[in-house]
């Protein structure tokens, strides 16, 4: 099998340690992204997963100042910003991107801040870079077991909940018709986003973080109206989408320009994006597509 | 604190504040701010992609912020408005990732790109940056009517042959120009919060949308030339003060709001008060 690949799969892949922290570290990101994600889609709250991963910056950068795991900095800060989130009106649709605008417009100032002192107290310019664009291949092993505890805390949050969730997604008039404690839901929902977003963007950085978690949940609420189907899927999606990505980046060392490879986050983002518009094209001229299009034009 | 390069920085600083003040307005009353962040990000990307083949970085800018304008406003269509916007502001950013891995920039660059440089900006820089700032104000004035109806009341605004998708593109594209000229003064990341907290300050202020736009004006003003004066003095970064100035006129207008609700109702029930059945 490995005479047939190889002019996919470049010698050594496997057994390079770095290789294979990254696929176990991608995959368990990607399982707990694509699951989280689906609800995250489902519920409209795509600034919000996008923005804890940048907020988390201010965490990371404050972490690295106090000389603790850039984790916990993250961890930390992306609760916060979860709480202040939920007070100043994520509920409310219309208030909700503002909210976490006001939010987001706040940490960066702070992550400003922070990392122009690390930059001023170590002389070590890349934190910036590093929180962003990480990656996946520069990871310490021993961060793997916070990282696998950290997603079960999150994947647990979601199951412990997992009815509940569906129906104050899917419309909060019913959930509250049904006694459903609508807001408690949201905060902890809230709370398992925050864990699952700053676990992955310390992992892999927040660009990969918001691709894998809206990309694969999106083209899997195209493909199936079933969540828990849907979160299954998109789990799938992204870890093939993520272990391809790390495939072609450690190919990618002998191509143009030679000497330094290209970055995971890119071809995973390619791989996420073209996934979602094949699955566009598959879904269009059916009913369901439309009815859901016109759905969110209004809502 | 008024010479030389300074005096670059308040000049190019006040431009783009008016031109967040008034540009801000709107975004928060349609409520796409996830837009308005993902385009500076993006644009942020089309910079590092410029510099990689050797042209003028706003020339990057420009053409990253509007295909991201023209993406997010076909993608949104078909699916849904958010998730169209993190799948461009991901596709942007993974690009900017590949750029920035081929070029030899340094790290201090990237952050000011980030961050903001204000200090950097030059005097041959702030011709197109006054001309883009005035095409962008230009722009919302001459849409301002079928803008405002089509932002407030989408459905009416439609039966009155207003094409509320047509809208939709135009102001994104005014939001990516404004993106272009802005990048370079204050930042991709805090750009973003020259757009919000002033303009939704405004809004808890007053309800009129011709003073909530003027004072939005106002307060971005206020908050770029309070940053960079003490960014001066305190020689920390501009992005800081920008950010934190930012969210606390925005925690003054949500107080003023409360304040003023609170003291209105009394002599008024209000409409908990009505529904006294609700509660037990």
């Amino acid at each position: 099998m490995t005479g047939f690949l190889s002019p996919l799969i470049e010698p050594g892949f496997f057994a390079n340690a770095p290789v294979q922290t990254a696929l176990l570290v991608g995959g368990i990101v990607a399982v707990v992204s694509g699951v989280v994600g689906t609800f995250t889609v489902m519920r409209g709250q795509s600034f919000a997963g996008h923005s804890l991963a940048d907020i988390g910056t201010a965490g990371g950068s404050a972490a690295f100042l106090l000389g603790i795991s850039p984790l916990f900095g993250f961890v930390a800060m992306n609760l916060l910003a979860a709480g202040v989130m939920e007070s100043i009106g994520i509920r409310r649709p219309r208030g909700r991107d503002l909210a976490t605008g006001i939010v987001l417009g706040g940490a960066l100032g702070i992550a400003a801040l922070f990392l122009y002192l690390d930059t001023t107290a170590s002389s070590t310019t890349g934190a910036t870079i590093n929180v962003l664009f990480g990656s996946i291949f520069t990871l310490p092993s021993s961060l793997v077991p916070f990282i696998g505890v950290f997603s079960v805390v999150a994947l647990a949050l979601v199951l412990a909940m997992y009815r509940p969730l569906i129906l104050t997604s899917i419309s909060s008039d019913l959930a509250k018709a049904q006694g459903v404690p609508i807001r408690l839901v949201g905060i902890v929902y809230l709370v398992a986003l925050a864990v699952a977003v700053s676990l992955s963007a310390v992992a892999i950085g927040a660009i990969l973080s918001t691709a894998l978690l809206i990309g694969p949940a999106a083209t899997a609420l195209r493909i199936t109206n079933r969540t828990g189907y849907a979160a299954l899927i998109a789990a799938a999606i992204g870890v093939v989408a993520t272990w391809l990505g790390v495939l072609l980046a450690y190919d990618s060392y002998y191509w143009f320009p030679t000497g330094g490879g290209w970055p995971v986050s890119f071809f995973v983002v390619t791989v996420v994006f073209l996934v979602y518009l094949l699955s566009q094209v598959r879904v269009r001229p059916r009913a369901g597509a439309r009815r859901e299009s016109t759905a969110a034009e209004t809502g | 604190m008024f010479s030389g390069l300074m005096l670059n920085a308040w000049e190019s600083a006040s431009i783009v504040a008016i031109v967040a003040g008034v540009v801000g307005f709107f975004i928060v009353l349609r409520g796409s701010a996830f837009a308005a962040h993902a385009l500076p990000n993006g644009a942020f990307a089309g910079a590092a992609g410029a510099s990689l083949i050797g042209v003028d970085a706003i020339a990057g800018l420009a053409v990253f912020s509007i295909l991201g304008a023209l993406t997010i406003a076909g993608l949104g269509r078909r699916a849904r408005h958010d998730v169209a916007t993190a799948l461009v502001i991901v596709v942007m950013l993974g690009l900017g990732s590949l750029f920035l891995s081929m070029t030899t920039e340094y790290a201090p660059e990237i952050y000011s790109l980030l961050f903001g440089e204000v200090l950097g900006v030059s005097s041959s820089e702030l011709a197109p940056i006054a001309a883009i700032g005035v095409v962008c104000v230009a722009a919302i004035l001459l849409i301002y009517r079928p803008l405002m109806f089509s932002s407030v009341m989408p459905d009416v605004a439609e039966a009155r042959g207003i094409r509320s998708g047509r809208m939709e593109v135009a102001f994104l594209v005014v939001v990516a120009l404004t993106t272009t000229m802005a990048v370079p003064v204050v930042g991709a990341l805090l750009i973003f919060s020259l757009l919000i907290s002033p303009a939704a300050a405004a809004r808890s202020f007053t309800s009129k949308p011709l003073t909530a736009m003027g004072l939005s004006v106002l307060i971005a003003l206020g908050t770029v030339w309070s940053a960079i004066a003490l960014s001066y003095l305190s020689n920390l970064p501009i992005g800081f003060f920008v950010g934190s100035i930012g969210a606390a006129t925005y925690a003054a207008g949500r107080g003023w709001a409360t304040w003023r609700r609170n003291r209105r109702a009394s002599p008024r029930p209000s409409s908990q008060a009505l529904q006294p059945g609700v509660a037990g």
